[in-house]
């Protein structure tokens, strides 16, 4: 590491989460200009990102070097509070600015109306601020307070439009969380009554396979699926998402689930790591293959636009299960399982807010209704299509990358003599082709013959960011390489 | 990356344009006509650049790392070039008819934004210069198709586009599979001349036996082997130039493709006879081959006919690879270009016939030669190039096919080109004998005249052209196969220079 690098990083991270906390409560005090607040913020933000980024690629490619604790107000752990930046939150953070940037451009556009603007835009910013310190918290606790900023914030999203259907999403949404966020807690409790401490990594140093240890990895893991609508806990999912305003879904799909996943992610590959058995992984994968038939058959039954994008949000999360198995033959396989999450995220976001727009336009999202919006929208309907390609897992996009690796690490576990292997690799390849079904069904009908209706008039931004970010999801096939490269610089992971 | 630009020039040539054409208003035609045929143009000169290097011997290759240890790699050698080539050609032309017979009908932008993506997905697959490059101009390929099966939005397309979509993306799945399997055991090499697997043949012969079949299950939906063809005869309900792109530039021709790269640069001829899978090959293809001429003959809607047909000559390519001997293969791969040649002439009058004169079976051909002789014309000169009438494209092919299995000693494939010669005949001759000699009562119906005026020619010149020249075409590298420049030539040159095989007399 460079000396410059040595000072900045950490100022650097702590002015990241200083500068969302303040754009967040600007937005909040000013709710008259709001909405500049955000553009201005969003962009800050994502410039911050990156230019963090720069810095951390800069200081590696020594992991310990670049991978970076900051002791908040000069406490070091276990008495005080640490921020924690490595490769994973590193990767989710630039993931988190790029689909944060998207939404909020579209947003400008969508958010028209004065009230609701002053509304969205400061839950949306404390959103965008958990999200960030949520990837940076390096205590069990300080997870737990991030986590809540996060899922109250995206509850009042949900509802901010006030409609009938958006309030009983919402409350439902609300119910999930509390009880999901009261199981993580119950574990963290264990936890710490165990250990004496909060910090991740001196919890790791600490903790075996003893029966708190378990207890502790049963609720919290239970608390994560179901915010993370993990299979079998998903059944909320597509109502709160599926009823949600356009950016909201976008971001609920993209990144706030993704952010329970990460979670999920980092415990069991620090403080739980001891616990993971075959028997367990061969479970999970398992939960992975049903999530994946089930949402799938949902999503191709689905008479709406958003809720089939909503079940393919269960089944593409049932690659992530179906990925531990390999994690356990393969270690080094995590890091392809963040790729595709960043990728699916990108992918997802885009879909969502194409849909948004073509909801929009007809002022409804009932499918067979759709065809004439369709028709006369080429632009999202490709918007739509691109990032469907990077969901079936096809070339040229992240996710055909996403896919690849998959499948290598899948059929890695086959030559190494798992015969349970073949059902994982059977799942990821044929998983694509049920994707390719319901994708087909959204963008078909632009293709029938027929009569043309742009419907209601939608804003530019509307109509030329879901394309926008569709291209990041598809380009995203070019990252593979520095992805994998970030998330390498990540002390203590295989 | 000595070179590498041109091989990016050549992919850009036609993706530029054809990202560009997406965003063209509808009614911008004449920006959109520069914009297809200086792309088509450009490409041209381009791979004629290339085609100079090559015969120089100079060397062009441009890489991109995609993952760690795994390139996107592009590469020029004898052999991509033949496909380089063909399908420059084809597309130029092809891009000439398509603005003749799309004119005046809607979405046109789209349409040709998907046609240049499709073009250059296949001269992708040309210039791939790995197994994981080829998947993905593969896979692009068969999304960037789909659009135009489904063109007219009728809902015999969109089945037909369902049906293709379900044959090409699960195979392609099949292919993904075992090509990550391949790259697992023997790493993202390059395509070798003679293969690059010989050091897994001791230790895993079976793996490999199992890979080459997925490996053509695989290309096998796109060539159309028996029993994968099923969605060819249905995907003739696109317009005229997608079934001239399906059939002779790009989809067939990308799956025989692949299947000449696998054999020939995978694994090798020889270890492909070693592991006994060239055998097993040859007797797909050639049943293919007997079977696409059986049902072309059961059928009286010509697209359908010709589209059976297809079937049975791409199959000629197979079987010239899968014999295995260098005139085998030189038969098979010059054939790549004949039969692309053929069938394009072949579908181009099919298109005419029914855009002019709304002819669509083969039993309402009665005296068209007298109201479009020229078209006819073509169409016969396509017609006994297929049957393999000397001089004709088709009878270069089908001598070094006979020749290629006595060396391999193997008789009885002789008697499979002649009964399907006998059967090309039986198929092919009745619409020209129509043509020529049947004599049509009532007056034409004349579609083309009621929406777009009295023609100067027997057609739209747009429509004439293109048949006129590729006919041409197909009588010239008949008649002058012996020259160097003949896609026989360079195909010998290909089988001498990346094969290495022993002299052999022609």
């Amino acid at each position: 590491m460079t000396p410059a690098n040595a000072e900045w990083l950490p100022a650097a991270i702590a002015g990241l989460v200083a500068l969302s906390l303040v754009v967040a409560v600007l937005a909040t005090a000013w709710p008259r200009q709001a909405h500049r607040v955000g553009l201005l913020g969003a962009l800050a933000i994502t410039a911050w990102v990156l230019g963090l980024s720069a810095l951390f690629l800069n200081a590696g490619p020594d992991p310990e070097a670049a991978a970076t604790r900051v002791a908040l107000g000069g406490w070091e752990a276990p008495l005080g509070l640490m921020l924690h930046l490595d490769g994973l939150s590193m990767t989710l953070l630039v993931l988190t600015a790029v689909v944060g940037l998207a939404t909020s451009l579209y947003s400008l556009g969508y958010v028209h109306d004065r009230i609701e603007r002053r509304q969205f835009w400061p839950l949306w910013l404390w959103l965008w601020a958990g999200l960030n310190m949520l990837f940076l918290s390096g205590d069990a606790f300080n997870l737990y307070i991030t986590l809540e900023v996060v899922s109250l914030s995206a509850v009042a999203l949900v509802a901010f439009t006030g409609t009938a259907a958006a309030v009983s999403g919402a409350v439902r949404y609300l119910l999930v969380n509390i009880l999901g966020s009261l199981s993580f807690l119950m574990g963290v409790v264990l936890l710490f009554g165990e250990h004496g401490v909060l910090d991740l990594l001196l919890l790791e140093t600490r903790t075996e396979a003893g029966p708190t240890e378990r207890m502790a990895a049963v609720l919290m893991t239970a608390g994560l699926m179901l915010k993370a609508a993990l299979f079998p806990l998903h059944v909320w999912l597509a109502p709160a998402h599926g009823s949600a305003p356009a950016p909201v879904s976008a971001v609920l799909s993209g990144l706030v689930v993704t952010g329970s996943f990460y979670l999920i992610l980092r415990l069991w590959m620090g403080v739980f790591a001891p616990l993971a058995t075959p028997a367990f992984g061969i479970l999970v994968g398992m939960l992975g293959v049903a999530a994946l038939v089930w949402g799938s058959l949902q999503a191709l039954r689905a008479g709406r636009l958003k809720s089939i994008v909503a079940y393919s949000t269960v089944a593409q999360f049932g690659y992530l299960l179906v990925a531990f198995p390999l994690m356990l033959v393969d270690p080094g396989a995590w890091r392809v399982v963040v790729f595709f999450a960043v990728v699916h995220a990108l992918a997802k976001a885009s879909v969502f807010l194409a849909a948004g727009t073509l909801q929009h336009a007809a002022g409804h999202d009932r499918l067979a209704d759709l065809g004439d919006v369709l028709r006369a929208r080429p632009r999202t309907v490709f918007a739509l299509g691109l990032a469907g390609v990077s969901l079936m897992g096809l070339p040229f996009t992240g996710g055909f990358i996403a896919k690849y690796l998959l499948l290598e690490a899948g059929l890695g576990t086959v030559l190494a003599g798992s015969v349970i292997g073949v059902l994982w690799v059977l799942a990821i390849a044929g998983g694509g082709l049920l994707a390719a079904a319901y994708i087909l069904r959204m963008v078909a009908p632009a293709f029938h013959r027929g009569h043309e209706d742009a419907g209601e008039a939608v804003s530019p931004w509307m109509d030329w960011v879901p394309l926008g970010l569709a291209t990041v999801a598809a380009l995203a096939g070019l990252a593979g390489t520095l992805t994998l490269n970030t998330l390498a610089l990540t002390p203590g992971a295989p | 990356m000595d070179g590498g630009w041109l091989l990016l020039a050549i992919l850009f040539s036609s993706l530029g344009p054809g990202i560009a054409i997406f965003f063209l208003p509808e009614h911008r035609q004449g920006l959109r006509t520069a914009l297809n045929l200086g792309g088509a143009g450009t490409k041209l000169a381009l791979v004629g650049v290339l085609l100079a290097g090559v015969l120089r011997g100079d060397e062009y290759r441009f890489s991109l790392p995609l993952m760690p240890g795994i390139d996107l790699v592009l590469a020029a050698d004898a052999l991509s070039l033949l496909f380089a080539s063909l399908s420059a050609v084809l597309w130029f032309v092809t891009t000439v008819y398509a603005i003749g017979y799309l004119e005046g009908s809607p979405r046109r932008s789209r349409f040709f934004g998907f046609f240049s993506l499709c073009v250059s997905a296949t001269v992708g697959i040309a210039l791939s210069g790995n197994l994981i490059t080829f998947l993905i101009f593969y896979e692009i390929l068969t999304l960037a198709t789909w659009p135009l099966v489904v063109h007219r939005g009728t809902p015999a397309a969109l089945r037909a586009g369902r049906l293709y979509l379900a044959y090409t993306l699960t195979s392609g799945l099949v292919l993904f599979t075992a090509i990550v399997w391949l790259t697992l055991l023997a790493g993202a090499e390059g395509f070798t001349p003679g293969g690059y697997l010989d050091g897994l043949a001791e230790t895993h012969a079976t793996t490999l036996q199992i890979l080459f079949v997925l490996l053509m299950i695989g290309f096998g939906v796109k060539a159309a082997l028996v029993p994968l063809h099923s969605w060819l005869p249905i995907a003739m309900v696109a317009p005229a130039p997608v079934s001239a792109l399906l059939h002779a530039v790009a989809v067939v021709k990308a799956g025989a493709f692949g299947i000449i790269r696998v054999v020939n640069d995978v694994y090798g001829t020889e270890l492909a006879i070693e592991l006994g899978l060239t055998a097993g090959l040859l007797v797909v293809a050639a049943i293919t081959i007997v079977y696409g001429s059986i049902q072309a003959l059961r059928t009286d809607d010509l697209k359908q006919r010709l589209a059976f047909s297809t079937i049975s000559q791409v199959s000629y390519i197979i079987l010239g690879v899968a014999l295995a001997g260098p005139l085998g293969i030189i038969g098979g791969l010059v054939h790549l270009v004949h039969q692309g040649i053929t069938k394009i002439t072949l579908f181009f009058c099919a298109g005419n016939f029914a855009e002019t004169l709304g002819i669509h079976r083969i039993s309402e051909l009665d005296g068209v030669g007298r109201r479009m002789p020229l078209t006819m014309l073509a169409f016969t000169l396509g017609a006994l190039g297929m049957i393999g009438l000397p001089p004709l494209a088709g009878f270069v092919t089908k001598w070094h096919l006979g020749l290629g299995a006595l060396e391999a000693g193997m008789p009885w494939v002789l008697g499979v080109l002649v009964l399907s010669s006998l059967l090309n005949a039986a198929y092919f001759l009745p619409p020209v004998i129509r043509g020529w000699l049947g004599e049509r009562r009532e007056p034409w119906h004349e579609p083309l005249q009621a929406h777009a005026g009295p023609t100067r020619f027997e057609t739209h010149w747009m429509l004439l052209f293109p048949v006129v020249f590729t006919a041409a075409l197909g009588l010239l590298v008949g008649l002058f196969a012996g020259l160097g420049l003949s896609p026989l030539g360079w195909v010998s040159l290909i089988v001498r220079r990346d094969y290495s095989l022993p002299e052999f007399g022609l």
